[in-house]
């Protein structure tokens, strides 16, 4: 036992305090938070103000077009399209005459298309609010607030689970779904390929034989999973911490203009149709999640996220230690011999796209039983509830497969990885990797 | 007293009988040669004895119990031919672990460190890397991480290779030291002249089978072949004795066969009896090189693959 320790200290250690260990969990953060920044700023800096000269000789928008921080309207007199740029202005707007929609607008350049879109939303409800007001009589102002007032419908859904009645927020638990299924298979995929490059590092270096004099092949095995294990778990918390405290510090030191602009330019983009509309529903939607964040079942969660991803981890690191005990010096080999292992990573994440539109569906209630695919697939309903969703029975049978095939895969990996590991010269075919396995002692 | 014995040890692989009933001992304190050409069986064997593999069937008896490989690795030191350090560790570092793998305590290890270190002149390597270090170098930390746990039986396969002469002696001289201080020694080798040099005791597989086993003067009184060569300061023009066949003769030097039933005395009294004043006369023992080649030979270089019915 204290041999295995020793073992998962060396390869925590030697992981850890390695430059490019180090390197990379600090930048990838600082990365990340550097590319929002940048899009962010971009975006807000693209976004030119445009002052519109317009000739108005109807009088019907004087007073009506509502100016924004993209673009304002101003109705000077004596601008026509030879002047209106030496008048500061780019871009000059003649209204058409009644009985005609044609409004001409003429610049030096062309404007954004975001501008474009702006421009003829206002028109157009600059126009409906003429009308109402001149053949209803309506008071536009009155109309918007009794608007407000009816219609504001939402639906709040409810399920029961057991005696409790619990909000629902489909939205949410795929977010969270989606997100812990894929970090899963990222961490899969990324630590699985570490253990097979040190199991083949020490194969090659010859170094193995020398540690199996010493101690049982299977505590190498094991102290190497474990340890790089560790590194795994330790990385990500260092990604958490730096996230978080990038956001929290980029929240506090941006001025609040630029975030508000951000916010704007985002709500801004083409397609998105009433702006305003889009803008209030997004509000009352964050508000939303805000609410229901407190309502999902955290300690779940978070309790089944931390299993799924250790067992899951521990499943396919011993058949990725086993691969590459069997891997001699040449690379290519790693990449035909892991390939059986990669494609059920690859396609659980497919499974598990699918499992998430229908998470009580025939496909996502069997991928979440076989340990091959239950770590990501599983991971994806859970937030959907238990035992709404997930009955318990599901998830215990589940998670005891999952310990099983853990243990399952573990020992035929131990035998491979033991004849493997002192197997040089050749590459090992899968008809001997399955003797290995399978004979006896 | 024997530290460690083999009793009808086997292994069989699937095309192979790696080792098929292979039983010798070793004394306490002696440095015992293991040899054999490639693909002998000399690696399964060790493999066995530092409890790598398990014997199909057959026992090992280390320190006079059963060999307990969890346990008994402590006083086992293995280097094995191929040789393997992590490259991207620190020397200091790395001895330290391979010292706590086997069971030292963190501080038993750090003194035993120093004074090998110290011992070898390596104490400026502590912060180096093995990948900074020259194949020599690297051969010689390994050599101080197989014996720096003071093992009952150090397991040493090739370990001259790569090492120039220098440190070849420096190593030489540890294996004697060792030996001396009571270490029991196996030393696997292809290398005829540094068995004779430096082994008690030797074993000669070939084909997963033991053909030859004693000491190094006891095998060459084995396989002599009755060879004396003999200086005259004259030569007489014909010789003809039924007592001895002449082999060779250049000169006045002459290689003689004594044949059956006949001593040396008659040879020497029939060149005295012919006038023939002697200079020298001494006996040709074959060297270790000789018999290995006479005894391998014939036997296909390579093993056949075959099919092993259990």
């Amino acid at each position: 036992m204290n041999k295995i320790l020793l073992i998962i200290q060396r390869e925590y250690l030697t992981r850890v305090k390695n430059k490019t260990f180090i390197l990379s969990t600090i930048l990838t953060p600082l990365l990340f938070a550097g590319l929002i920044t940048a899009v962010t700023i971009i975006s807000v800096k693209n976004l030119d103000h445009e002052k519109i000269a317009v000739v108005d000789p109807g009088g019907l928008f004087k007073g009506n077009l509502e100016n924004t921080k993209t673009i304002s309207f101003e109705f000077p007199p004596g601008v026509d399209s030879n002047n209106y740029s030496a008048k500061g202005y780019s871009a000059i707007l003649y209204t058409a005459d009644s009985g005609n929609n044609t409004y001409k607008l003429i610049s030096k350049k062309q404007l954004g298309i975001i501008a474009e879109g702006n421009l003829e939303d206002k028109i157009n409800e600059t126009l409906e609010n003429n009308l109402l007001k001149s053949k209803y009589r309506i008071d536009i102002k009155e109309l918007e607030a009794e608007r407000k007032k009816a219609g504001n419908a939402e639906i709040q859904q409810t399920y029961h689970e057991g005696t409790q009645v619990k909000k629902g927020n489909s939205g949410l638990a795929y977010g969270i779904g989606y997100g812990s299924g894929f970090l899963i298979y990222i961490t899969l995929l990324i630590y699985g390929n570490m253990v097979m490059r040190g199991v083949t590092e020490e194969k090659t270096n010859r170094i193995a034989e020398v540690v199996i004099s010493s101690v049982k092949p299977f505590q190498l095995m094991i102290g190497k999973i474990v340890g790089i294990g560790a590194v795994g778990l330790t990385q990500f918390l260092m990604w958490i911490i730096l996230i978080a405290g990038l956001t929290a510090g980029a929240t506090a030191f941006l001025p609040k203009e630029t975030l508000q602009q951000a916010q704007e330019s985002s709500q801004q983009m083409p397609g998105a149709g009433g702006n305003v509309k889009a803008a209030s529903s997004a509000a009352t939607e964050f508000n939303e999640i805000k609410n229901t964040l407190g309502e999902a079942n955290w300690v779940l969660i978070i309790g089944c996220f931390l299993f799924y991803f250790l067992f899951g981890y521990l499943f396919y690191a011993s058949l990725f230690a086993a691969v590459g005990s069997t891997v001699n010096e040449d690379a290519n080999d790693a990449q035909s011999l892991s390939m059986p292992i990669t494609m059920p990573i690859i396609v659980s994440i497919m499974i598990m796209v699918s499992a998430i539109t229908n998470p009580s569906g025939s496909l996502a209630v069997w991928a979440s039983m076989i340990p091959f695919f239950s770590p990501i697939v599983m991971m994806a309903r859970i937030p959907f509830g238990v035992p709404g969703t997930v009955p318990y029975w599901q998830l215990f049978l589940s998670m005891a497969l999952l310990v099983g095939g853990f243990l399952l895969t573990t020992w035929i990996s131990a035998k491979i990885y033991r004849t493997g590991i002192l197997m040089y010269g050749k590459k090992a075919t899968w008809k001997e990797m399955w003797k290995w396995a399978f004979r006896k002692a | 007293m024997e530290l460690l014995e083999l009793r009808n040890l086997k292994k069989y692989y699937a095309t192979q009988k790696a080792v098929d009933d292979i039983s010798f001992s070793i004394a306490q304190g002696s440095i015992f040669g293991l040899l054999g050409p490639n693909g002998a069986g000399k690696t399964t064997l060790l493999r066995m004895i530092t409890g790598i593999f398990y014997p199909d069937s057959g026992d090992i008896i280390f320190n006079n119990k059963k060999f307990d490989p969890l346990n008994d690795t402590l006083f086992i030191g293995y280097m094995p031919e191929e040789r393997g350090l992590y490259k991207k560790m620190k020397i200091g570092e790395q001895a330290l672990y391979l010292a706590r793998l086997k069971g030292l305590s963190k501080h038993d290890a750090m003194e035993k460190i120093k004074y090998w270190f110290m011992k070898l002149g390596m104490e400026s390597w502590w912060n180096k890397k093995v990948e900074d270090l020259s194949k020599g170098m690297s051969q010689k930390l390994q050599f101080v991480t197989t014996v720096l746990h003071e093992p009952k039986l150090v397991i040493l396969d090739e370990p001259f290779s790569g090492l120039d002469p220098v440190n070849a002696n420096l190593i030489k001289d540890e294996i004697f030291e060792l030996a001396k201080k009571g270490s029991t020694i196996i030393f696997s080798t292809h290398r005829m002249e540094q068995v004779e040099e430096i082994c008690d005791h030797i074993v000669l597989v070939n084909q997963g089978k033991k053909i030859l086993d004693g000491t190094v003067p006891d095998i060459k009184q084995q396989f002599k072949e009755n060879l004396f060569r003999i200086t005259l300061a004259n030569a007489p023009a014909i010789i003809n004795n039924p007592s001895f066949e002449l082999v060779k003769q250049v000169d006045n030097k002459l290689t003689v066969k004594i044949n059956e039933g006949s001593s040396s005395n008659e040879v020497l009294q029939y060149f005295i009896n012919e006038n023939a004043s002697i200079e020298a006369f001494n006996e040709i023992l074959p060297s270790l090189n000789e018999v290995f080649i006479r005894l391998v030979e014939g036997t296909k270089a390579t093993r056949q693959f075959q099919q092993v019915t259990v």
